[in-house]
């Protein structure tokens, strides 16, 4: 066997008294797409700042080629061996895409910047590598996948070959994502190897060759995924056998009155919208990144404005555009993205899961500490957030304990109707379980859910999955589904 | 089956449409003060006969060339990412330690009486050394800028009126003068230096690596210091050359009012940064340009001259003023199209 491309060997590094990674392995052969994966919290992102040179380990080698690493201040030198393509963008918004792909090397002329050379070779740059973008455009205004392949771009044109992906498909849908991964099988025929860091499964089966699994800041095991069926690869990440996609069959309590009554609903996103959901319901809505779901979702929570249309909730009719009167007549809500619109990472866990609720802990505004804190404590402890309590600041969690506050906030108001978007996002896979357990509670309290996701196993749970396309409802699947079926329908290949 | 895939077909016509109208949206947003400046011209003339002339145009351009400086110092901080609010007091204490240092205890001078040329140039030492302790706080020790600047414009403001106790200085030497008085082609050596400045700083920005360095240290820092910029380096750079730009503009001020008073450039400031926003430069930073800023600088100068040839009552100038800065905001909103921030 040819040797390693890279390889780490018996890491350790510690911050303070916590042990970040105890025993880092890892072997990277060249040409291969190689999975690493393991719950929040594993080791995974220390491991990819050791194996980028931005920290040294406290213990054990990094190897690239056989070779030792180059110095950590060396920074040229490890930007030729490896480059790794974050979740949170790291070119300039503002800036050309040319510009990103030269920024602090941009082709000089006597000194000056040449903009026509500059634009010459970051054209052929991208030709290269088949990176279909205009050199020209505002980075800020790209699509996500095409800003990876930016990314890639760039590290590629420093001469690494060894990319690392940390989560490149959270914020895509099933289409993107499938041409994310066309893009990369090309690249990896062209000699590219690929660190793939992802918290889905079914992408690890699909795209890479081998998978390495840490658990609890120490190596598991390495070994091909043909070997390693998905129950196994569960259980390794887990350490303990869970019930994957417990399939339990509904016994469809269709007698719950109404509760939302959707008639007719139009906007610039959707068209035509008729849609109920009874008390105690869980209803899914599906569909591709532009088919409206997420606005559909966002007109009960007063984010979006429909043009035409009604909703009653409960016989009274539901204020449009107005988040603060739709939390008022009983409408919860779990935003998409829980860094941009879900906490204020500045504030406690306290806080951020009593935002929506103050005026309840006081009167004429003012807000009972005492009461906040009762409040938030039982949050905290229903929904199973591993915490030091209500004061600690929510910057200090891991994504999936964040993602449980931000479903602590949607749930502190008693809402009749819960709306989930993308609940589970960037979360783990026993987080993600506690998250779906919540679901389940709310039903049976007859509280009407309403989850948006591109997750299979989020929609799952529900009693019926809706899937929009291009704005209208298509289908309607009961639960019990089969994945094909599902997918078909949101792709859009099952119907005209 | 990955080694048989063809790679998808995009048209390429829709790219490059998109493109041009992005790069003419661009375009847009640098100019687009210029209507409005033409709008006030036009507006001027109508009102006021003497507008026009040679003298008062040239009166505007004498009138906003320390205000220029002082604009272009603090754009280049803006478009790293910081803020700059003692800029304002270095206008008032820099030319006053030059003063001092020249002028005769007799006249509240220190008695150091050193020749002129020395004294210029610790104007200038005066403004880099206040930018890098600046710069330092903010950079090293990692402080917010807006509230080390904050404190640094109160203690520079209080150093300026303790030295002089309160007094108005004056009698320095003609080369404290000579950049308002001396005329080149008709106009001030002053106005001269200020769009040479500006020039300089254009060109820099957009066709050097340290410029390109400022807009991506602003838009995004860690991506900056990833591509190997060395961007604690850069802004203290920065806060250095703004104080020595703010230095420049004291002397201009001081050339133009003919006396350094304790409250030389005081509450400046804002219409610094009235200038820099109506000009496109973003307060989160990275966005914005040497001519925005320039147009947003000229803006003022016009409209400021236009209340005085107005006649309009000095106690009421300043409540027009500051609607007028409001005014030019909205328009820069709507005509850009883009939200400010």
């Amino acid at each position: 066997m040819s040797t390693a491309l890279a390889e780490t060997r018996g890491i350790v590094k510690r911050y303070g008294p916590t042990t970040a990674l105890a025993d880092g392995r890892l072997t990277v052969l060249p040409g291969e797409s190689h999975a690493l994966v393991g719950r929040n919290g594993a080791g995974k992102s220390t491991l990819v700042r050791i194996l980028t040179g931005l920290e040294a380990p406290d213990e054990g080698t990094v190897r690239f080629d056989g070779d030792p690493a180059p110095p950590l201040t060396d920074r040229d030198a490890w930007r030729r061996k490896v480059a790794c393509v974050y979740q949170h963008p790291t070119v300039v918004p503002e800036l050309t895409v040319a510009e990103n792909l030269f920024i602090n090397r941009q082709p000089l002329h006597r000194g000056f910047i040449s903009w026509r050379r500059l634009k010459a070779e970051a054209a052929e740059l991208l030709g290269t590598w088949d990176v279909r973008v205009d050199p020209d455009a505002r980075t800020a205004d790209l699509k996500v996948e095409d800003r990876q392949m930016v990314e890639i771009a760039r590290a590629l044109s420093f001469g690494a070959r060894f990319i690392i992906l940390d989560e490149p498909t959270a914020q895509l849908d099933n289409r993107e994502i499938e041409r994310l991964f066309t893009r990369m099988r090309a690249l990896q025929d062209s000699g590219v190897t690929f660190l793939f860091i992802s918290h889905h499964l079914q992408e690890v089966y699909e795209v890479c060759q081998t998978v390495t699994v840490l658990r609890d800041a120490r190596w598991i095991t390495t070994a091909p995924v043909a070997d390693l069926p998905r129950q196994a690869l569960v259980e390794a990440m887990a350490g303990e056998a869970i019930a994957e996609q417990a399939e339990r069959h509904r016994t469809a309590e269709a007698a719950g009155p109404v509760l939302l009554d959707v008639r007719g609903l139009t906007s610039a996103a959707y068209e035509d919208i008729d849609l109920t959901v009874r008390r105690g319901e869980v209803v899914g809505l599906a569909g591709s990144s532009a088919s409206g779901k997420i606005e559909l979702a966002e007109t009960f929570t007063g984010l979006h404005t429909p043009a035409h249309g009604t909703a009653l909730l409960d016989g009274a009719p539901l204020p449009f555009g107005d988040v603060r009167k739709a939390l008022e007549a009983g409408v919860g809500f779990v935003p998409r993205d829980r860094h941009q619109q879900g906490l204020v990472f500045g504030m406690s866990i306290g806080d951020n899961a009593t935002l929506s609720v103050l005026d309840r802990l006081g009167r004429h505004g003012f807000v009972g500490t005492d009461r906040r804190r009762a409040v938030a404590t039982a949050l905290i402890e229903r929904l199973d957030i591993h915490a030091e309590g209500p004061e600690q600041p929510v910057s200090d969690l891991s994504g999936g304990n964040a993602q449980k506050v931000v479903m602590a906030r949607a749930l502190a108001s008693d809402p009749r109707l819960l709306v989930l978007v993308n609940p589970t996002a960037g979360v783990d896979v026993k987080s993600k379980e506690s998250l779906l357990a919540r679901v389940d509670s709310a039903r049976e309290d007859g509280t009407a859910v309403l989850v948006v996701s591109d997750e299979l196993d989020d929609l799952r749970r529900c009693d019926r999955v809706l899937v929009l396309f291009h704005g209208r409802v298509v289908a309607e699947h009961p639960a019990g589904w089969r994945d094909h079926e599902l997918i078909a329908s949101i792709e859009g290949v099952d119907h005209g | 089956m990955a080694d048989t895939k063809a790679p998808p077909v995009k048209p390429v016509g829709a790219t490059d449409t998109g493109s041009a109208r992005t790069v003419l949206l661009r375009r847009a947003r640098e100019l687009a003060l210029v209507p409005a400046l033409l709008l006030l011209m036009v507006l001027g003339a109508i009102v006021n006969d003497s507008f026009l002339t040679e003298r008062n145009l040239i009166s505007i351009l004498g009138a906003s060339a320390a205000l220029a400086m002082v604009v272009l110092a603090e754009s280049l901080v803006l478009i790293t990412g910081k803020f700059d609010l003692s800029l304002e007091s270095v206008v008032g204490i820099a030319p006053a330690v030059g003063a001092l240092l020249v002028l005769p205890a007799a006249q509240s001078g220190w008695g150091t009486e050193l020749p002129a040329a020395l004294a210029l140039l610790a104007i200038l030492v005066v403004g880099a050394a206040v930018g890098a302790f600046n710069g330092v706080l903010v950079v090293k020790f990692k402080l917010n800028a807006f509230i080390v600047t904050l404190a640094m414009l109160i203690v520079l403001r209080g150093l300026l009126v303790g030295a002089t106790k309160g007094k108005t200085l004056f009698g320095m030497p003609d080369s404290f003068s000579s950049l308002a008085t001396t005329t080149f082609l008709a106009v001030p050596l002053s106005v001269w230096l200020a769009a040479l400045a500006f020039a300089v700083a254009g060109l820099v920005l957009k066709y050097h690596r340290v410029g390109r360095a400022l807009y991506a240290i602003g838009g995004n820092a860690d991506a900056a210091r990833a591509a190997g910029i060395r961007v604690e380096r850069v802004m203290l750079g920065v806060f250095v050359v703004a104080g020595v730009l703010a230095a420049v503009g004291g002397i201009m001020q001081t050339g133009y009012v003919g006396a350094i008073s304790a409250n030389q450039g005081q509450n400046m400031i804002f219409t610094v940064f009235a200038a820099a926003v109506i000009g496109g430069i973003a307060l989160d930073g990275g966005k914005g340009t040497m001519f925005g800023a320039l147009t947003g600088v000229l803006l003022l100068g016009v409209v400021q001259n236009l209340l005085t040839l107005a006649q309009v009552p000095s106690f009421w100038i300043q409540a027009i003023y500051g609607g007028i800065i409001l005014v030019a905001l909205m328009i820069a909103r709507v005509t850009t199209g883009r939200a400010q921030d």
